[in-house]
């Protein structure tokens, strides 16, 4: 009889603990405690710059990684997702989980719904009308502006430059805008240890050979003994440096410079809207 | 009856011989020149030199190194120790708080300690350990969860375990402590949690604390109105590097890390001892004998954790480290006081010195909200990888790093054991490419001798041995032989790893092995 209390009794504990236990986990991966709260807005905005202000830039508008004032992101936009991609990382990108970069302490589930706050205050609105078209931006990609001859674009396009696939969806426009108007002004800083997981910096390299010949391309990787790197047909060079004559390294990029003679406003507006895929599909 | 005595009596002289094998005394570790094939201590010697006596490898052969054996942890991040080995034996630590002895000729695992530590430790920078000290029978560690423990050397057993502090208000341990006399000596880590720092002694018998010494003095203490309000409390001046030991004077100098919040001024005015200061302690007391602040009221996270290292040169007797902050302070051990400070590597935050010769901060080095850039970086110009000291060269060598940051602050409320910086950092996208070098440099008057530069800057060590080489690893996995005059590299192994450890050499029957940490195997190399 005492037994059967007893059980009775750890029955309706178990299911108040469950109650509890739903009560108290759901709301803290799905509903943001602080949504609109200038004060965890501003907490955010410093705890923002402590862990993410290296690859996303101060104010959050860009750098290494994404710019997260844009209202729609790539890998979800929802409040849950935001805490979702902060706590856990995103696979198969540079995006790290929650206290895992090596640098510093991971957030509270507090710290991160603040940083939420903080984002939400500075979202921009996506533009309704697009830049420009998207239609005539693939044409002129594929086409006139040669932007695929070094390009990748959903699988489609060259391999000496940045693979575009999700660029439109993670920078700005004056971003997109200045990478294509002064190509060398963004080009990859160096590298910290924590960051070299990053893809290559599409640093210039020339190599000046025994026999006279030059190779011309992008560095994949390099030490102090050894280069790795694609020249502009795409052929993958590897050389040992005692075997060569020389190495010119340039923070110039290969991509030429875009100013208005050779892409107008117009055909770069049509570029981005194709990249931002409004339409394109 | 006779021959069973005599029988008895082998046994006895046998099982005395065993026990006396492979003990290590304090008058070994006083002594460990005498016997160059040991690594007896963290930096190889009480002075910090982290120089080999041993000379098989050197100049003339070093270009036929070869890999000899490799040992992997089987864990993720980053493998910072330096491995120990005494009489044929290798003692080391691993990520997660392992430890680990292996048959130092052929590296086969004798056996493995793995301490089960809390889900909730507070690491600042990874789940790291830099290795262990040696005392009599028993190998120690220093802990994650911020304990102290002595395991058994030939078995791995635990001995003792004791409690320095709750790891949960953001203590934890990541050094090697040093064994002195009958005590070991460990410092805290914690200064990205608003801790208040402390060195700590422990007895190697029985795990009793012998003294505590609080680098952030508490009230009534010479320093506290160092010291704004109650920030005292929450000062941060960690001390988690190995610091050295003086025989002759029985001083432990010790160095310390940053105050609380690193990059954040405000709301704790003053110079704020003992944060990036040299420490010199009576070793029997704890009681400080002197001190020297290299970077007063630190807003840049310039810890002065490195390693310092005695040099004796004549008459004097000099204490030398290449700081965080960029700078090359020689001081007299005696009586603490500046002898030279000299930039060895990219600085902006400092225009002038004071009276003493110190370099004093620019007012607009100072971090606003809007982020101002400053060379060096908040890693520094250098970090906790040892330099070197050759006493054949008279040169002290140092692994810098060239990083200048984008300093911001962001204010934190303190809550205990939570991440308190206060502050941001990030490299600026107007700044030079990082870069880093193994710079040479003359202790007698702070002169660059040569410099070996690095692609991207490491957290490598550096290693001097009396065959004329230095070794050093790299970011890019590198593992690398100089000529210790010239800076000429002579030879290198892809690893396949970043090096985040320092160098160190040994010898097993005659033969003469180096050995370094990369990626999460431990390397070692030695001629065919």
């Amino acid at each position: 009889m005492r037994r059967m209390q007893a059980l009775r009794l750890r029955t309706l504990e178990l299911a108040v603990l469950l109650v509890l236990l739903t009560s108290v986990n759901v709301p803290a991966a799905d509903r943001n405690p602080f949504a609109g709260d200038p004060k965890a807005a501003k907490a955010g905005e410093f705890e923002f710059r402590i862990n993410c202000a290296f690859c996303h830039g101060l104010g959050a508008r860009g750098g290494r990684g994404p710019d997260l004032t844009h209202a729609q992101k790539r890998h979800g936009s929802s409040d849950t997702d935001l805490f979702q991609n902060i706590s856990n990382g995103i696979p198969g990108t540079a995006m790290p989980a929650n206290g895992t970069n090596g640098q510093g302490v991971g957030m509270t589930d507090e710290e991160i719904w603040q940083i939420i706050t903080y984002l939400r205050s500075i979202e921009v609105k996506a533009p309704s009308q697009p830049i420009g078209n998207a239609i005539q931006g693939k044409q002129l990609f594929y086409g006139d502006a040669n932007c695929s001859l070094c390009h990748m674009f959903e699988g489609k396009g060259g391999r000496v430059g940045p693979d575009l696939t999700g660029a439109g969806a993670s920078r700005t426009v004056e971003a997109l805008i200045e990478s294509v108007r002064n190509p060398s002004q963004k080009l990859a800083w160096g590298l910290t240890e924590p960051t070299k997981e990053f893809a290559q910096e599409y640093e210039t390299v020339t190599v000046f050979m025994p026999d006279g010949k030059q190779i011309k391309g992008v560095a994949f990787n390099e030490d102090n003994f050894s280069l790795q790197m694609m020249d502009a047909n795409e052929k993958i060079h590897l050389l040992e440096k005692d075997k060569v004559s020389s190495i010119k390294k340039s923070r110039e990029s290969l991509m030429p410079v875009y100013d208005n003679t050779l892409l107008s406003d117009e055909d770069l507006h049509d570029i981005i809207a194709y990249l931002q895929g409004v339409g394109s599909k | 009856m006779t021959r069973v005595k005599h029988c008895a009596f082998v046994l006895i002289v046998a099982i005395t011989a065993a026990g006396s094998y492979g003990q290590v005394t304090f008058e070994r570790l006083v002594n460990a020149a005498k016997e160059p094939q040991n690594w007896l201590t963290y930096s190889g010697d009480y002075a910090g030199r982290r120089f080999s006596p041993l000379d098989q490898i050197n100049t003339a052969n070093a270009r036929s190194l070869v890999a000899k054996w490799v040992y992997q942890t089987a864990a993720t991040g980053k493998f910072e120790t330096t491995p120990l080995v005494v009489d044929g034996i290798l003692y080391a630590t691993g990520q997660d708080d392992r430890a680990f002895a292996l048959d130092a000729r052929t590296g086969r695992p004798i056996w493995l300690y793995q301490r089960q530590l809390p889900a909730d430790i507070r690491p600042c920078c990874g789940r790291v350990n830099r290795g262990l000290a040696i005392l009599g029978d028993k190998v120690f560690m220093a802990t994650l969860d911020a304990h102290v423990i002595a395991l058994d050397a030939k078995t791995g057993n635990l001995i003792w375990d004791v409690s320095a502090v709750d790891y949960k208000n953001g203590y934890s341990f990541t050094l090697a402590p040093l064994a002195v006399k009958n005590f070991i000596v460990v410092g805290i880590s914690g200064g990205e949690y608003g801790i208040r720092g402390f060195i700590d002694a422990y007895d190697a018998d029985t795990g009793k604390r012998k003294w505590r010494f609080y680098t952030v003095p508490g009230p009534g203490e010479p320093g506290h109105d160092s010291w704004e309000g109650e920030s005292w409390k929450i000062g941060g001046a960690p001390a988690w590097i190995t610091g050295v030991y003086d025989p002759a004077t029985n001083q432990l100098f010790w160095p310390t890390g940053n105050p609380s919040p690193s990059n954040r001024g405000e709301g704790r005015a003053g110079d704020n001892l003992y944060s990036n200061t040299l420490l010199a302690l009576d070793a029997d007391t704890g009681k400080l004998n002197w001190h020297f602040q290299f970077t007063k009221h630190d807003e840049h996270d310039w810890d002065a954790t490195q390693v310092p290292i005695m040099i004796d040169s004549g008459a004097k007797h000099l204490i030398a480290q290449a700081n965080r902050n960029g700078f090359f302070y020689v001081v007299d051990r005696t009586n603490g006081k500046l002898l030279s400070a000299n930039a060895y590597a990219k600085t902006t935050w400092s225009g002038g010195k004071d009276a003493e010769g110190r370099p004093v901060a620019n007012k607009e080095s100072s971090p606003t909200p809007e982020g101002r850039t400053v060379c060096p970086g908040a890693i520094g110009s250098t970090n906790w990888m040892s330099p070197t000291f050759d006493s054949q060269t008279g040169l002290f060598y140092v692994t810098a790093r060239e990083e200048c940051d984008i300093f911001s602050t962001a204010p934190q409320p303190y809550e205990a054991g939570h991440a308190y910086y206060g502050s941001a950092y990030f490299p600026s996208d107007k700044a030079e490419p990082y870069w880093g070098a193994l710079r040479a440099l003359d202790p007698n008057n702070g002169q660059l001798k040569w410099e070996f530069r690095h692609l991207s800057p490491t957290y490598s060590g550096v290693l001097s041995t009396a065959g004329g080489l230095l070794f050093t690893g790299d970011a890019e996995g590198n593992f690398i032989a100089l000529d210790a005059a010239t800076g000429k590299p002579l030879w290198h192994f892809q690893m396949g790893g970043a090096v985040y450890a320092s160098p160190m050499a040994f010898a097993v029957d005659g033969r003469e092995y180096v050995a370094i940490a990369a990626g999460s195997s431990l390397y070692t190399f030695g001629l065919p």
